[in-house]
């Protein structure tokens, strides 16, 4: 009896736990195919966006477009941690979304070699300017359209230390060396850099900025479309060496391997005037107005990157993040897709981007601008990118992860002095095999 | 006779709970531990970027992680930090854990106190420690006149290594003192009582009762450290993100960036297939050395 008993009793449990693995793995699996085929079906688009101020911006024109009946699209807000973590985990999965907001680069060609993404209408190419666009096509053809204002790097300077240094702000790497030695002698650190590991896509900004002056926007341009070999090129050496000259005459302060990005790291040491200087995007401006409103207002100078004697770069060229963009997968509805991008250069969008301080790229910007925060920012801005030869992408997202990310390690290990510019560069050389 | 018997069975019956017990437990870990694992053995033969299917290459990450300088410098550094964390961390939460299980109010209050760090997420503990190692405007600042010319202590390899075992021991402690001063509560009075009439002083007592008693619970929080320092990376990650360089770039840590920054799941999966035998492989090798298994009590003869 006592024995028939516990048999029954392993059997019941037996199926129960059964019954609770197929239910449990169940819940992991089902449901996602019927979601997204009756997603395409009914015409509905999901649109994946970054958490960001802007978002209201982008809500506003969903509502506008799914009023209009010609479509249907959702927006869903994903927070900036893991953003590119779960779109990718989803790009290889049955959970696909219909159109995402990116980085445009080097992130979007792995999308675009496993046939991911759709070509976009090349008729919507000619509301942008043309230097923003770059980014967003891969091999030739248009997968990313714009969607958020232009983010340059340039050089920001706090204007009271200036003053106080009777000195101008740097037009040639010579004034720029010049001011190392002056600020070195009051005791300030020329140049704040976030040098922790964390930061050291701060350190990539000198890097990207040196090679362009010194050998122009080709030498990157190359590398990018595959030819690694040109990293051989003595422009980058002469880059490595002009990186260890500027840290080894203190350019950047002794300690700058522990100093933090942004407010209580560099922006602090900007705003406080304990750095006269900071290479930073254009962004550098809102952290400083969270910060301190009143140095964001009054004491923030800001000025081209210096030219170079002596480079083949042309000094007008910018590098940084040319804008961010939206692409469309091969699950979305492709017409639907295609009406809502074409809101993003309509007026009213365009409008919504510059109150949020943004300095969108489209063709109809310039005359919203006088609506802009601070007008004058927005206008310096513009006018960089809308002038600049050449608007390099930042190298990490130009290349993708995959080969930006041992990049980074090696900019950072060149900056610490822990390799010499001769191992950078073979270092960076032997990156990809 | 009959009465006896059914005693006896009922008893046994007591004493050892069916299998099937076991199999709720035994499913759960079957799914979520075990398929996984065999996951990525399989992974870690294959070549894949996470979008489109894997595909087999053999021996290829294995030959590759052979000859990766990056894996004999990570595997120091996991060492290095192990052994710092241990050493560390060991005397201190056994001195406090001990100290903590005396009844006195003041010893509560104290360590309700001191555990608050285990309160916190590692995420925020880094992000806070990060911004107190500010050169600038944090610690190092106020200590200048003791750390002279090195204020910059996450950009050495010796300060960031320093810095992830006092922020890792900052965070842990406490867990491990908890561990401790319940363990040490336990120790039956009368030991101390008997060793007391004999004449044995504070350090003896503590030397030949305390240490004995509590040799289990060194062993626990031994393999709690050992088995945690193998895959804790979060602190890592957003304290130093490897660096200086790839220097402080432990094993748990490379296995990250190699799956989700570089997207290369399948050198990845041979990392964590590495560390999975290396983590069964140190938790056995201590259970054996210390005896663990044989589960023998301490309080015999008691």
């Amino acid at each position: 009896m006592t024995i028939s008993m516990s048999r029954q009793r392993v059997l019941t449990t037996l199926v129960v736990t059964a019954a609770l693995a197929v239910t449990v793995v169940g819940c992991g699996s089902g449901s996602s195919p019927a979601d997204s085929a009756a997603g395409s079906k009914q015409g509905e688009v999901k649109f994946w966006t970054l958490q960001d101020p802007t978002n209201t911006v982008q809500q506003t024109a969903v509502d506008a477009f799914n009023g209009t009946g010609t479509g249907k699209v959702t927006m869903s807000v994903i927070a900036t941690d893991g953003y590119k973590d779960k779109l990718r985990t989803a790009m290889g999965s049955s959970q696909m979304p219909g159109m995402f907001f990116n980085w445009g680069g080097g992130s979007l060609n792995d999308f675009v070699r496993a046939g991911k993404l759709v070509d976009l209408d090349p008729a919507l190419a000619s509301h942008f300017l043309p230097s923003a666009l770059a980014a967003g096509k891969v091999d030739g053809k248009l997968v990313g359209i714009p969607s958020r204002g232009t983010q340059p790097v340039f050089m920001f300077y706090n204007k009271k230390v200036f003053t106080d240094a009777g000195v101008q702000p740097p037009k040639t790497w010579s004034d720029l060396t010049n001011l190392v030695q002056v600020f070195k002698g009051k005791g300030i650190a020329p140049f704040a850099l976030a040098g922790n590991a964390t930061s050291s896509w701060t350190e990539l900004m000198w890097v990207e900025y040196l090679v362009d002056r010194l050998a122009g926007p080709e030498l990157f341009n190359k590398i990018q479309a595959g030819d690694w070999s040109q990293w051989k090129d003595p422009a980058v050496l002469k880059t490595a060496q002009m990186v260890k000259e500027l840290v080894d005459q203190g350019a950047f302060g002794k300690s700058f391997g522990s100093v933090n990005y942004g407010a209580g790291g560099t922006s602090t040491l900007l705003n406080k005037g304990k750095a006269a200087m900071v290479l930073m995007g254009s962004w550098e401006y809102a952290v400083q107005q969270g910060e301190n409103p009143t140095f964001a207002k009054d004491g923030l100078g800001y000025v081209p990157f210096p030219s170079v004697e002596g480079g083949k770069g042309d000094p007008g060229d910018v590098v940084g993040n040319p804008t961010n963009y939206l692409s469309v997968t091969t699950v979305a509805p492709l017409q639907t897709a295609t009406d809502f991008l074409k809101t993003t250069y309509s007026d009213s969008y365009v409008q919504g981007l510059v109150e949020k301080g943004e300095v969108p790229v489209t063709t109809n910007a310039r005359e919203m601008l006088s609506k802009a925060p601070d007008p004058a920012y927005a206008q310096f801005q513009f006018d960089l990118v809308q002038k600049a030869p050449s608007f390099t992408q930042s190298w990490d997202q130009a290349l993708g992860l995959t080969l930006g990310t041992p990049l980074l390690t090696e900019i950072q290990k060149l900056f610490n002095g822990q390799s010499t510019p001769e191992q950078f560069v073979s270092a960076v050389s032997e990156l990809k095999k | 006779m009959v009465q006896n018997l059914r005693a006896r069975r009922a008893a046994s019956t007591l004493g050892r709970p069916g299998a099937a017990w076991a199999i709720p437990g035994l499913v759960f870990f079957v799914v979520f531990a075990v398929a996984p694992m065999v996951g990525i053995v399989y992974l870690s033969f294959t070549r894949w970027d996470g979008l489109v299917a894997p595909e087999f290459s053999g021996l290829e990450n294995w030959s590759r992680f052979l000859k990766d300088g990056e894996v004999l410098q990570s595997t120091i550094v996991t060492a290095v930090l192990l052994i710092g964390n241990i050493a560390v961390q060991l005397p201190i939460s056994l001195l406090l854990g001990v100290w903590a299980a005396g009844k006195q109010r003041n010893r509560a209050v104290l360590s309700a106190i001191f555990f608050v760090p285990l309160l916190l997420s590692t995420a925020a503990t880094a992000i806070m420690w990060r911004q107190l190692l500010d050169p600038n405007f944090g610690v190092p600042a106020q200590l200048a006149d003791i750390l002279g010319d090195n204020t910059d202590l996450l950009g050495s390899r010796s300060g960031a290594i320093a810095c992830l075992v006092a922020v890792t021991s900052w965070q842990f402690i406490p867990f491990h003192t908890l561990l401790y001063q319940g363990a040490a509560r336990t120790i039956p009075e009368t030991l101390y009582q008997a060793a007391s009439i004999d004449g044995a002083g504070r350090v003896r007592q503590f030397r030949h009762i305390t240490l004995p008693q509590l040799r289990n619970t060194i062993i626990t929080t031994t393999t709690f450290m050992v088995v945690g320092g193998l895959t804790a990376f979060d602190i890592v990650l957003l304290l130093t993100n490897g660096g200086p360089g790839t220097d402080t770039a432990i094993m748990p840590f490379k296995m990250y960036q190699t799956a989700f920054r570089i997207y290369d799941y399948g050198y990845a999966s041979a990392i964590a297939t590495f560390l999975l035998l290396l983590a069964t492989a140190a938790s056995l090798v201590l259970v054996k050395v210390s005896g663990y298994d044989k589960m023998t009590s301490t309080l015999e003869g008691l």
